[in-house]
């Protein structure tokens, strides 16, 4: 047991570890639950930043490697993580104690349940980025559907069964034909080893199949326009922190298979339907954004933003070329960073009026100064405003979409557009205005506990902002590496990418 | 190969069977001698003489065929009894607690549990379309009255009456198309089939003749078309006997039909392959639709253990070793789920007796969560979502339909999966989203057992069981081919 073999065991378990913990734990010493869960995501945070400190980022392979057999031969415990996945495995780490923190006060019920299932959705998240087993990442991939369904049926809102069925439904339909595609990937490749189906040749007529199959859940998961429709009920029904982990996490999923087995083990069906997906990816971007505008609700405004941002990911991912897939990481990173502040910044007043409602809200700025420059700082980066993490992903998709498809960088633009009119907008009728509302008179600014959860991930947008490094160095030799092995299967050149790595 | 029935160590594969049908006989002397109204000393008894039968097929394993050729004793044999056999003690005790109330207090109860198992296990070691009748026949003779136990109840009766009407009827069928192979092979042992089928090819007559054989068979495991008889029985019979009816006897039918197609009816798998294509596609799909407009639990599990007989056919419909390796997964994983669904049903008691619709369910997760968690560990586990074990079973047999490339069984067979996954959720949304209506009742101790195993296993499978589970049903399989 070495620290490279154990690691993302470690980190992978640790959470259900604490979860079990919980288990035995009396239902009524509520502090004792809160805080049992918040060491072991603080001690999981941690664990994920000493693992990333110490990744190689200029090795493009996988790192911290375990490969053991388990269930017949079909199955085995391997993990490993490369420049694409590590950064998940540490943005979920990341987020977690926030959401923890965010719950502290706003569940009222079955405390003890809810971060029980919060630890084990930890749990299947990191085993998600980390395993290297395709069938165990399907176990980890579904798996998170089971949690979430609980969240968002137990805790959620008024509408929340029905949020949570069309939740689980949307994607549960979608995974069982990529559980197919896998099934038939071991068939034809004969491993469910992620590492070695990535050098394997598919053949090409069955590269299409197993492509539209992946789509199928990914597309969900990701949620590409017109398969967004489970995405803003489930947003706005969630509890915040199912909110959190839903638009920070869950929806990289999708980006995340994409990237892992989309492009590098279909290439030649993935350049055959990039055309598709860009034309998805800008309907995405315009008509949600344009959905998002009229939105009454401020849940159901950012859950628009978020897909209308996820159409960024899809398309700089499918250029296939250095730029856009940069773009793409970088972005979805940012997203993370962003749509989960946005919803805990929208949670801190849903906890004080229990309304999402716009129109309750309006010249917050008079009571809470604090709340409004942290609110600022978020839509601002949703926006992309240069300076923050928003502007770069975005900006690098676009570059990236405009080497491959002029029309469509062109396209995408309009979505920059769009979402400054409705991030402003939104900005304008909660935040500024004349204090007017009798509800609102007595509203209080962020407690301590709230300023620990939204200071850092200001600190972390604007940093990311100006210094977008570390996050580009630590992908840059995978997706050059993912980049190379893409152009060279579909016969194109390669673009040289050194320079977007520094 | 001819046997002489005094040379006592040669018929070392059949001890099991012998143990069984004399320690049953035994057993009735016991309860004739006790004459109580209540006997758990019977029931206890009958448990132990099936774990030490089981022991015995687990630790003296011998292989051969006996008897002329009528009982076969080889790997698959012994998985699939050890199967049958652990069904039938888990639904013994299952029935030991308010068994007055459920008709199973009485002596017989067990006695029939263990003649029917016997039944089961000489339809697994069928090697002869006689044995293979006879053990059929043992088995539902046992079942018809088992299932009219509680014989002052009018749903009761109702039951065992359906159960025994149409069950005469599938045997009919059965004798049938054994009649109709017989005459166009020339032989009933299974093995002198096989040959006379390879040498003489295939007549519209023997294809006819499985086509009835084949028929009967799906009755025993309920497979759409032949599945009528299951909502209605699982509904009238007593809930511990139902508990029973879904487990053992669905595993020796299965074991029946995969030794039939696999071994006996090898040479004409183009024939065999469409008719369980079929099975398998329509009780997915019917099972998936049907479910959703049920109102009563039992009618619900009955629906869902049709439509997973139609997931394990996936496995079948391959004809590789592959699928029959997924069979013989899911049939130990199906046991394991279905047994821990009866054990959490039975637990389930307000004012009015046992809890019988959805609905009543409601908020069972503030009043017993133990028994919700576990009910809702089973129901993502019969939904097949990962990581439970569940999704393995599932994984197994699509595997093997992927690799003969049946994809469209495969395609419908996961979409069928989803659509299911609505009635499955509806009792977790139930148990967990909607407010109490009634008090439940307290749990017994041994049901509480059961239901933690079955949990335990079911959600730990990956890192417990999963491994030896796999190599056994590996050995198991190989020794088909």
């Amino acid at each position: 047991m070495t620290f490279a073999n154990s690691i993302l065991t470690i980190l992978t378990f640790l959470p259900l570890l604490g979860a079990a913990i919980l288990v035995f734990t009396p239902k009524t010493s509520l502090n004792a639950i809160r805080w049992i869960a918040f060491a072991v995501t603080v001690v999981t945070f941690v664990l994920s930043l000493a693992m990333w400190q110490s990744f190689d980022p200029s090795n493009p392979g996988f790192q911290f490697v375990v490969n053991m057999p388990w269930i017949g031969d079909s199955i085995g415990y391997r993990v490993g993580v490369d420049g694409i996945s590590v950064l998940f495995v540490v943005l979920s780490a990341l987020l977690m104690p926030f959401c923890i923190l965010a719950s502290w006060e706003s569940i009222e019920t079955r405390l003890k349940e809810y971060m029980i299932v919060f630890l084990i959705l930890e749990t299947l998240m990191i085993g998600v980025f980390t395993t290297l087993d395709l069938a165990m990442f399907y176990v980890f991939f579904e798996g998170t559907l089971l949690p979430m369904f609980l969240i968002i049926g137990i805790w959620g809102g008024k509408r929340r069964i029905q949020a949570s069925y069309k939740f689980f439904f949307y994607t549960f339909t979608g995974s069982v034909l990529m559980l197919l595609a896998i099934m038939a990937m071991y068939w034809n490749g004969g491993t469910t080893d992620i590492s070695k189906l990535l050098t394997h040749d598919f053949p090409e007529s069955m590269q299409t199949w197993l492509w539209l199959a992946f789509f199928a859940s990914l597309a969900v998961k990701m949620p590409m326009w017109p398969f967004h429709r489970w995405l803003p009920e489930a947003h706005v029904e969630a509890p915040t922190a199912g909110s959190v982990i839903l638009a920070a996490i869950l929806l990289k999923l999708g980006g995340y298979g994409f990237l892992r087995f989309s492009l590098p083990m279909f290439p030649d069906a993935s350049a055959q339907f990039a055309n598709f997906v860009f034309l998805l990816s800008v309907a995405a971007i315009i008509i949600t954004s344009l959905v998002a505008l009229v939105q009454t609700d401020i849940k159901k405004l950012i859950a628009y933003s978020s897909v209308a941002h996820m159409g960024f990911v899809t398309m700089g991912i499918f250029a296939g070329n250095a730029l856009g897939i940069q773009g793409a990481m970088f972005q979805m990173i940012s997203h993370g960073l962003v749509s989960g502040a946005l919803f805990l910044a929208v949670g801190v007043i849903y906890d004080r009026m229990h309304t999402r409602d716009i129109t309750a809200y309006g010249g917050l700025v008079e009571r809470m100064p604090r709340y409004a420059f942290a609110f600022m700082v978020f839509t601002m980066a949703n926006v992309g405003l240069p300076g923050t993490s928003g502007f770069v992903g975005e900006f690098l998709t676009m570059i990236g979409v405009f080497q491959v498809n002029t029309l469509v960088a062109f396209g995408a633009a309009f979505g920059v557009i769009f979402s400054a009119c409705y991030g402003l907008w939104l900005y304008r009728a909660v935040i500024f205005g004349a204090l007017t509302k009798e509800s609102l008179k007595g509203i209080l600014d962020l407690s301590l506990r709230e300023k620990v959860i939204l200071y850092p991930l200001i600190v972390m947008i604007i940093f990311f902002g100006f210094y977008p490094a570390p996050i580009l160095d630590t992908t840059a030799a995978s997706v050059d590496a993912l980049v190379a092995h893409y152009s060279a299967s579909v016969g194109l050149a390669p673009v040289e990418a050194a320079v977007v790595a520094h | 190969m001819v046997s002489d029935v005094t040379d006592f160590a040669s018929l070392a594969p059949a001890y099991p069977e012998m143990l069984l049908a004399i320690g049953a006989i035994v057993l009735l002397l016991v309860g004739v001698v006790i004459n109580k109204e209540r006997s758990t000393l019977v029931s206890m008894l009958a448990i132990g003489l099936l774990v030490v039968v089981a022991a015995l097929v687990l630790l003296q394993p011998a292989d051969g065929v006996l008897f002329n050729g009528v009982f076969i004793a080889d790997g698959f044999a012994r998985y699939m009894k050890v199967l049958v056999l652990g069904g039938s003690a888990f639904a013994l005790m299952l029935a030991l607690p308010h068994a007055e109330e459920n008709g199973t207090h009485k002596f017989e109860y067990s006695i029939l549990v263990l003649l029917a198992t016997l039944g089961m296990m000489t339809m697994v070691s069928a090697n002869d379309l006689m044995s293979l009748y006879i053990g059929i026949e043992l088995q539902s003779l046992a079942l018809y009255v088992l299932a009219a136990i509680k014989r002052d109840d009018p749903r009761a009766t109702e039951a065992g009456l359906k159960y025994f009407v149409l069950g005469a009827l599938s045997s009919g069928m059965l004798l049938y198309g054994a009649s109709l192979i017989y005459g166009f092979t020339g032989h009933t042992n299974l093995q002198q089939i096989v040959i006379a089928i390879a040498n003489d090819g295939r007549s519209v007559g023997l294809v006819f003749g499985v086509v009835f054989l084949l028929a009967g068979v799906a009755f025993k495991i309920s497979a759409v078309p032949f599945h009528m008889w299951t909502p209605d029985v699982y509904e009238g019979a007593p809930t511990p006997v139902t508990a029973f009816f879904a487990t053992a006897p669905k595993v020796a039918a299965m074991a029946l039909l995969v030794r039939l197609v696999i071994d006996t009816f090898e040479p004409i798998s183009h024939d065999w392959q469409q008719i369980i294509v079929f099975l398998s596609l329509a009780s997915m799909v019917l099972a998936a639709f049907a479910a959703i407009g049920q109102r009563s639990i039992k009618r619900l599990i009955a629906y869902s253990s049709i439509g997973h007989v139609g997931f394990a056919l996936v496995g079948l419909s391959s004809g590789t070793q592959g699928g029959v390796e997924g069979v013989a997964i899911y049939m130990a994983i199906y046991i394991t789920m279905t047994v821990g669904l009866f054990a959490c049903l039975l637990s389930l008691r307000n004012s009015n007796g046992y809890v019988e619709n959805i609905d009543d369910l409601a908020g069972l997760a503030k009043a017993r969560p133990f028994v919700a968690a576990i009910m809702a560990i089973l129901m993502f586990s019969l939904i097949g979502m990962p990581p439970l074990a569940g999704f393995f079973a599932k994984w197994h047999v699509f595997l093997a339909a992927i690799e003969a490339q049946l994809f469209v069984l495969a395609v419908v067979g996961v979409l069928a999966s989803a659509v299911s996954a609505f009635y499955y959720l509806r009792v977790v949304k139930v148990m967990y989203f909607d407010e109490p209506t009634s008090e439940f009742a307290a749990v017994p101790n041994e049901l509480n057992v059961i239901m933690a195993v079955s949990g335990f296993l079911l959600v730990t499978y990956y890192f417990t069981v999963g491994g030896s589970l796999a190599s056994a049903a590996r050995v198991a399989a190989g020794s088909l081919f």
